[in-house]
């Protein structure tokens, strides 16, 4: 079966003021009785959160954190895009729409993406409203930065922190909506399930972690905004707690999965030291505008970065990459630093190589860098104990990001009527590769600018069974959800979760991570099958499923990734063809860049769930370019 | 980089099964924890350790674990956050201790923060604060162009210092009066300075304060131990501009007076 991601046609820049002509409206006075419940406050759920609110529709906002703001948008460090052209470089909503669809390397839907870039300039109007404190110049007008894959300045910032604030801003509207009682605001409840009425969401089946409680909750529909899966690679940039879980199992319930196998591994990050490693730790890429990206020439060249004189080191990403030098998109440097280790390069004798502000600070004084980069700079003394004012980054790649998810058509439904999925858990704008600053774009354009006008239309067209939590759909979810969670306690073997975790990150890193190959992705099977078994033999979760109990939350974290990883797994293996962030070994350019087969693999891959430990079944959505014409991406 | 050195600790925690129940301190020695290592780390070894035994794990809020969400927070020897200055729990290393120290580790304690498992707390009366004014009344779709508002760049960078607070709770724990004044004052400046943000400032520290008080949080301690234990810095300077602002509001409120701008 063909799927039809539904994009208007005609001229582009025509298409999305086409599809809102088309959209059907709901009257004001009939949107209060409407509930919509919204999964996940980041910057996808609390712009979406509000913007519905702000129309009068009833929301349900529903996070496990305790507190909206705490949602990892808030982790974002470097910035976000729009087309404003302030800098006055030519910039325009068509080159940020030829810049991501190329930095995606041709697998993302071009109608979604220039909708995208048209609604980037009016996010940082929109913040700023919220009172975003973006980085300002002194004449008061809005400042900008570069980020990589691209030859403008068209990044916005607040220091370092751009997520926090722009999610500080997202959030404060809720607050506002909470205030007048639009929003009923639900924290601490984790979704374990959605439930699909006669074909359509309606509802989710959440787990109250204060209390252990199950409880199900209804709605005319539901926009599932609850972030990306990088910690399938357990270590990531990612916080502690962001997981698959309601993506997996919307797909269990028919929502098809797109994409899986297009992860971002970002190439600065503070590599990991010890076993006990919990999380790692990004180096925003906004300090490559100033920071040089340097290995030893020698193999085996141990010696500390100041004692290696100019002529010994190979500034590669310059050499290789003259027009992009140390600014080329993040899957070209990571695969580069990897190549640097390979090679037996690394700095200081490890898989890391170095990230040097020595010739920035000697051009523009220690001051200015600070002022750019003074948080970032004091994370990496405060984590590594070392001073990279002084010496230079030990930096390395890390699963950061994840640009598959649950599929979307130019609505942003899924293929299940009534289940919206925006942000970072939906695969649509940034095909196999994301640009930097681009997920805070596209969270909010999801939010604040394409559900507002997609969900009424969507409601408008529909007639509703009653809702009531009665139905047989919603009981046997809660059931299901019980059964489950029953079987898991009681396992009492003697394994932490955190272990079956690590375990599986190893497996995905070694195997599905910056390089992949057709055997060792058929071993990764194997080994996540045998992970998996054991999970549900071993796992030891102390004290019940009653109350408060973060070793019931992991765990069952733990058990949806150990399911989701096998679908990841056979993505890769089924891609024969490198693209972006995805490398298979055996398709290469003579020089080592991805390889892609637009004969064969011009489509975007949405899987069908079977079973577990079942194969899955493919849904092609052929993609087409009308004004990016395909080729092979270069950065030289 | 790593200094490849373990240490001996004792660590004395606050073990409590659920609010109801009474809590008490479990010391547990730790023999090889490495320095490399976080402080939440450390922790997660001694959990896995527990688990093994048996045990109940040591509950602890955390998530992003790079001192930017504000998850976690709770009190080593009786400092919030641990002894190093403007740092999170979760990015405290191991490092700055040495072998053979004892280390207290309470949740914090305040009367609005109850004690929900051994070191975690609820903060929602936090949240309640926000719902009372911690936003700009405008909608979505409604903005103007951004550029036509114009905010010098000292401006903007002292409503960022203000904006940086990560409402952890730090500050309510380590005032002997549990008191939100720093978390709430840097709410009332981070809005109240932009222009963005001015026509409501009156209004906006009124609602927060009196919601504040609603949720019994105590008043100033004049100590400065928040600005202390702040692990974002933020600046007690705020509270005096807060009180400004609750001040007027309220001369505002009863006499009618018309005062909506301010900005600055
Ligand atoms: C360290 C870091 C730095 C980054 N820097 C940048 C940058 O500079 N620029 C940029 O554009 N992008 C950046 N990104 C990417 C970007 O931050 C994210 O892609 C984006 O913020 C995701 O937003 P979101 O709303 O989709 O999800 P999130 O912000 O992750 O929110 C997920 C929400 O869902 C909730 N949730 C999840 N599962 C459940 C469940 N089962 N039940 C209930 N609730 C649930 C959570 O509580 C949370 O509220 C960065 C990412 C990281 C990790
Ligand atoms: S865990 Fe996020 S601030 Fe410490």
């Amino acid at each position: 079966m063909a799927l039809d991601g539904k994009s208007p046609t005609g001229p582009i820049e025509g298409r999305w003021a086409k599809r809102k002509a088309d959209a059907k409206l709901v009257s004001p006075a009939n949107r209060r009785k409407y509930s919509v419940i919204v999964i996940g406050t980041g910057l996808a759920g609390a712009s979406a959160a509000a913007s519905l609110a702000d129309q009068g529709y009833k929301v349900k906002a529903i996070c496990f954190h305790d507190s909206p703001r705490r949602a990892h948008s808030v982790a974002a460090q470097g910035g976000i895009n729009a087309a404003k052209n302030y800098q006055n470089d030519n910039d325009s909503d068509f080159r940020l729409f030829y810049d991501t669809i190329k930095g995606g390397d041709f697998r993302a839907r071009e109608s979604n993406v220039y909708r995208l870039a048209e609604l980037s300039a009016n996010i940082i109007d929109q913040s700023v409203a919220f009172g975003v404190p973006f980085a300002r110049e002194y004449g008061g007008t809005l400042a900008n930065r570069t980020f990589g894959g691209v030859l403008v300045s068209r990044t916005f910032y607040a220091r370092g922190q751009t997520g926090q604030q722009l999610l500080y801003g997202a959030v404060s509207n809720l607050w506002k909506n909470v205030d007048s009682g639009q929003i009923e605001l639900l924290t601490q409840k984790d979704v374990l399930d959605i439930v699909v009425v006669d074909g359509k969401c309606r509802g989710v089946i959440v787990r109250d972690l204060r209390t252990g409680q199950l409880e199900t909750h209804m709605a005319h529909a539901v926009v599932m905004c609850t972030g990306g899966y990088a910690n399938v690679f357990y270590l990531s940039t990612n916080a502690m707690k962001s997981n698959v879980t309601a993506m997996w199992r919307a797909h269990r319930r028919g929502a098809l999965l797109a994409n899986p196998c297009f992860t971002q591994i970002h190439p600065t990050c503070i590599p990991a030291h010890s076993e006990f490693q919990s999380k790692l730790t990004l180096m925003s890429e906004s300090l490559r505008n100033d920071g040089r990206v340097w290995a030893p020439k020698k193999a085996g060249d141990t010696r500390r970065p100041e004692q290696i004189p100019d002529e010994e080191r190979d500034y590669y990403l310059e050499r290789k990459y003259p027009t992009y030098g140390n600014m080329v998109p993040r899957d070209v440097a990571s695969r580069n630093a990897k190549y640097m280790c390979d090679e037996g390069r690394g700095a200081l004798g490890l898989r890391a190589v170095f990230l040097d502000f020595r010739d920035a600070i000697k051009r523009d004084g220690k001051h200015a860098i600070e002022e750019k980069y003074g948080n970032l700079f004091d994370m990496y003394a405060q984590i590594t104990g070392d001073n990279p004012y002084q010496s230079p980054m030990v930096i390395y790649p890390a699963p950061h990001y994840t640009m598959g998810g649950l599929w979307v058509d130019y609505d942003l439904m899924s293929n299940i009527p009534g289940l919206f999925v925006l942000g970072e858990a939906n695969f649509s704008d940034h095909g196999a590769n994301r640009l930097g600053a681009s997920a805070l774009m596209q969270g909010l354009a999801d939010g604040y600018f394409v559900i507002p006008y997609t969900l009424p239309h969507y409601l408008a067209g529909q007639t509703f069974a009653p809702l009531t939590a009665d139905h047989d759909a919603a009981k046997s979810a809660l059931n299901d959800a019980r059964t489950r969670l029953d079987k898991m306690v009681a396992i009492k073997g003697d394994t932490s979760v955190d272990r079956f975790h690590r375990d599986l990150g190893m497996v995905m890193l070694d195997k599905c991570g910056m390089s992949r190959t057709r055997e060792g992705l058929a071993e990764a099977r194997t080994e996540i099958r045998r992970l998996r078994d054991e999970f549900w033999q071993r796992v030891r979760i102390p004290g019940d499923a009653k109350g408060f109990n973060p070793e019931v939350e992991k765990a069952g974290r733990v058990a949806d990734f150990l399911e989701f990883a096998e679908l990841m797994v056979h993505d890769a293996g089924e891609r024969n063809e490198s693209c972006g962030g995805h490398f298979r070994e055996e398709y290469q350019t003579p020089d080592g860049e991805a390889l892609r087969d637009d004969d064969n693999f011009m489509y975007v891959a949405a899987w069908e769930f079977k079973g577990v430990g079942e194969t899955p079944a493919l849904h092609k959505e052929p993609l087409t370019f009308e004004y990016v014409k395909p080729t092979q991406r270069s950065y030289k | 980089m790593s200094t490849g050195k373990n240490l001996r600790l004792t660590i004395e925690v606050w073990r409590q099964a659920s609010p109801d129940q009474p809590g008490r301190f479990e010391t547990y020695e730790l023999d090889a924890v490495s320095a490399d290592i976080s402080f939440l780390e450390m922790l997660d070894q001694l959990n896995e350790r527990l688990i093994k035994e048996g045990k109940d794990p040591v509950a602890f809020e955390h998530d992003c674990r790079e001192g930017i969400c504000g998850s976690c927070g709770f009190m080593i020897n009786g400092q919030a956050h641990g002894p190093l200055r403007g740092t999170t729990v979760c990015q405290l290393h191991m490092r700055h201790f040495h072998d053979g120290e004892r280390l207290v580790l309470e949740p914090w304690r305040a009367q609005a923060f109850p004690v929900r498992k051994d070191l975690v707390v609820d903060r929602d009366s936090f949240d309640r604060i926000m719902a009372k004014g911690g936003y700009n009344s405008t909608r979505v779709g409604n903005a103007p162009e951004a550029n036509s508002i114009l905010v010098g760049k000292e401006t903007a960078s002292k409503a960022f210092d203000a904006a940086a607070c990560i409402a952890c709770g730090a500050c309510v724990a380590a005032c002997k009066n549990g008191s939100a004044l720093l978390f709430v004052s840097a709410k009332n400046a981070h809005l109240g300075l932009l222009p963005q943000g001015a026509p409501e400032r009156y209004r906006r520290a009124v609602r927060m304060v009196e919601q504040m008080e609603k949720e019994g949080f105590g008043g100033c301690s004049n100590t400065l131990e928040c600005e202390a234990a702040c692990p974002k810095q933020i600046s007690t300077g705020w509270i005096q501009r807060l009180t400004r602002d609750y001040i007027r509001g309220k001369t505002v409120e009863d006499t009618g007076e018309v005062a909506e701008s301010g900005g600055g």
